[in-house]
């Protein structure tokens, strides 16, 4: 932690680490504290008078049907979109690992979607598949199938699945790529020799040894499914029809910016604080052993 | 190759392609809508191969801005993006080097206290604190300029831990020497650290350029004013208006260009974005 050679004591460090600790208590922990003094506070509409209220607003959301439901729609949501894209770039990987030729010029083609803003990925699928006008609608209809998320929430919350997936795919290749090819090739060769085939050795070698990479990447994609895709979901659905798409990053934002309910909105917060530093222990705890990287 | 089977490599290749046409597809269908005329791109089916349309566009895009909306280009809106991409990076990387020296090369009281300050943030995206970190801004006066848009997410927990792993695995040796030759801290940082850690510094430059260009729920809280916008916000109110009178091309034109800086920087600067990318995850 500490270099066994450093510099003797003087005021230096402090005017050092004065920035980043500045900015830290104005903009990240002063907030926070803020957030949770003000989720034991009820305010009236007009901001006039506010009442300390204790656990209130927390025993209004646990008993708010509204709240279990955007709860268990956001569940719902982080593990669909991180089984789709987790999913679709392991069978890329381990396509990319297998073929010699070319592994990396598949990687430039598909990493790039990580550059692209989650808003900009949300305009992309609502163009394709826009009621109306959508290449993809048009194809769907071709097919027999009448497409309109506007009406339809689970229309509409496929596509917002998809829009995230899509997004993320780039990612979670270049971690399974990573890995794969960090596994020895005698271990592949051995098996083969055994008789093994492709699959067997997908299976039996290959999947158990980037368990570690699925696993971090599986907390990766669902703090990302919780939390970046509020851009998706405010461009195309705002959280409609009939609030089927609605999940609770998105939840706090219309309650506290659109609804004014500060105290409510407050109370939000603090599960999702509560969510991410479990997240974030999950993810230092048990994710230590990291393969390694070329 | 771990044996000779081209039935199973043809596979590979083929499904492979099938993966890059189905991630690229949605890229295909933006650029072709950004080439056609605004009557085309009324008529369904709508088209799967370009037109001639790419500059009057692009033109429109920049200049003007779709007819429904405030009769204003995106090149301001590019610029804002880019003075608050470029903000947040060097911020970031500014600080947290600063405060990964600080923290390994200095024993002071309070060290590891700071240390847990810095990691904390962490745990607190923006998402979760929105209410009460506006209002700190709001109080600062800080609504509606560059300096609201980039200094309150310029805090980085990751960038210090990467310097930290950085500055641990230069050898000490160095320092000795530095002392011997009467270098005092900062001429040390500067002629020595600074030099040494150079591809980790352009590897996260690319990581966070990425990430300052593709903020979003920030910039829509804290601007206001139409002058500050940035351009990924641009394309939210774009799709709004689309609900009237859908302009796709426009749409198209302008999402393709708030896609294209950050796209490009990861494709020309690959091996550094991958490093970036596996680094700051360690």
């Amino acid at each position: 932690m500490l270099k066994k050679v450093h510099f003797g004591p003087s005021y230096l460090p402090y005017l050092l680490v004065a920035p980043q600790i500045l900015i830290t208590v104005v903009f990240f922990i002063w907030p926070a504290g803020h957030a949770l003094y003000q989720s034991l506070l009820i305010q009236d509409a007009f901001g006039l008078s506010t009442e300390f209220v204790w656990f209130e607003n927390f025993e209004v959301l646990f008993e708010d049907d509204h709240y279990f439901d955007t709860f268990k729609r956001t569940v719902f949501f982080s593990v669909l979109v991180a089984g789709l894209s987790m999913g679709f770039s392991l069978i890329l990987a381990a396509m990319a690992d297998r073929v010699v030729k070319g592994a990396m010029a598949y990687r430039t083609l598909l990493i790039w979607p990580y550059a692209v803003a989650p808003v900009v990925a949300g305009a992309l699928w609502v163009f394709m598949l826009d009621p109306t006008l959508g290449i993809l609608t048009y194809g769907l209809s071709a097919m027999g199938y009448d497409w309109n998320h506007k009406l339809n929430g689970s229309e509409a919350m496929t596509l917002v699945v998809v829009a995230a997936a899509w997004k993320q795919v780039a990612y979670n290749f270049l971690f399974f790529l990573a890995a794969m090819q960090s596994i020895p090739k005698s271990l592949i060769e051995a098996a083969a020799i055994d008789g093994a085939g492709p699959v067997r050795r997908f299976w039996s070698i290959i999947f158990p040894l980037i368990s570690p990479t699925t696993f971090f990447l599986l907390v990766v994609n669902i703090v990302y499914a919780f939390f970046d895709t509020f851009g998706i979901i405010h461009a195309i659905t705002q959280g409609g029809p009939a609030k089927a798409t609605e999940i609770l990053v998105y939840k706090v934002y219309n309650d506290g910016f659109v609804g004014l309910d500060l105290g409510g909105s407050a109370a939000q917060s603090v599960i999702l604080m509560a969510i991410v530093i479990g997240l974030t222990v999950v993810q230092f705890r048990y994710v230590e052993k990291k393969v390694e990287y070329q | 190759m771990i044996e000779n089977r081209p039935a199973v490599t043809i596979i590979s290749h083929c499904m492979l392609i099938l993966g890059v046409a189905i991630i690229a597809f949605p890229i295909w269908i933006t650029f072709v809508a950004a080439t056609h005329d605004a009557v085309r791109m009324v008529q369904i089916p709508l088209p799967l191969l370009p037109g001639g349309h790419f500059f009057e566009n692009l033109n429109q895009a920049l200049n003007k801005g779709i007819s429904g909306g405030a009769n204003q280009g995106v090149v301001m809106m590019l610029f804002n993006s880019l003075v608050m991409a470029m903000m947040i990076a060097v911020g970031k990387i500014a600080i947290s080097l600063l405060s990964a020296f600080a923290i390994v090369y200095f024993r002071f009281p309070f060290r590891m206290g700071f240390f847990w300050m810095i990691f904390i943030t962490l745990m607190l995206p923006v998402e979760v604190r929105i209410i009460p970190t506006f209002e700190v801004v709001a109080n600062l006066n800080m609504l509606n300029t560059y300096w609201g848009l980039s200094i309150p997410l310029i805090a980085s927990a990751t960038a210090t831990f990467m310097f930290r792993q950085t500055f641990l695995t230069i050898p000490d040796e160095l320092l000795e020497a530095a002392r011997i030759d009467g270098a005092g801290p900062m001429r040390f940082f500067f002629d020595i650290l600074l030099p040494m850690s150079r591809t980790n510094i352009a590897a996260l430059f690319v990581i966070l350029f990425i990430y300052g260009w593709n903020q979003y729920l920030w910039p829509l809280l804290v601007t206001t004013d139409q002058s500050m916008f940035t351009i990924v916000m641009a394309i939210k109110q774009m799709l709004e208006a689309a609900e009237q009178a859908p302009e796709w091309n426009i749409i198209m034109m302008t999402t393709l260009l708030a896609m294209l800086p950050p796209v490009l920087v990861v494709i020309f600067m690959q091996k550094l974005f991958v490093k970036g990318l596996t680094e700051t995850e360690k």
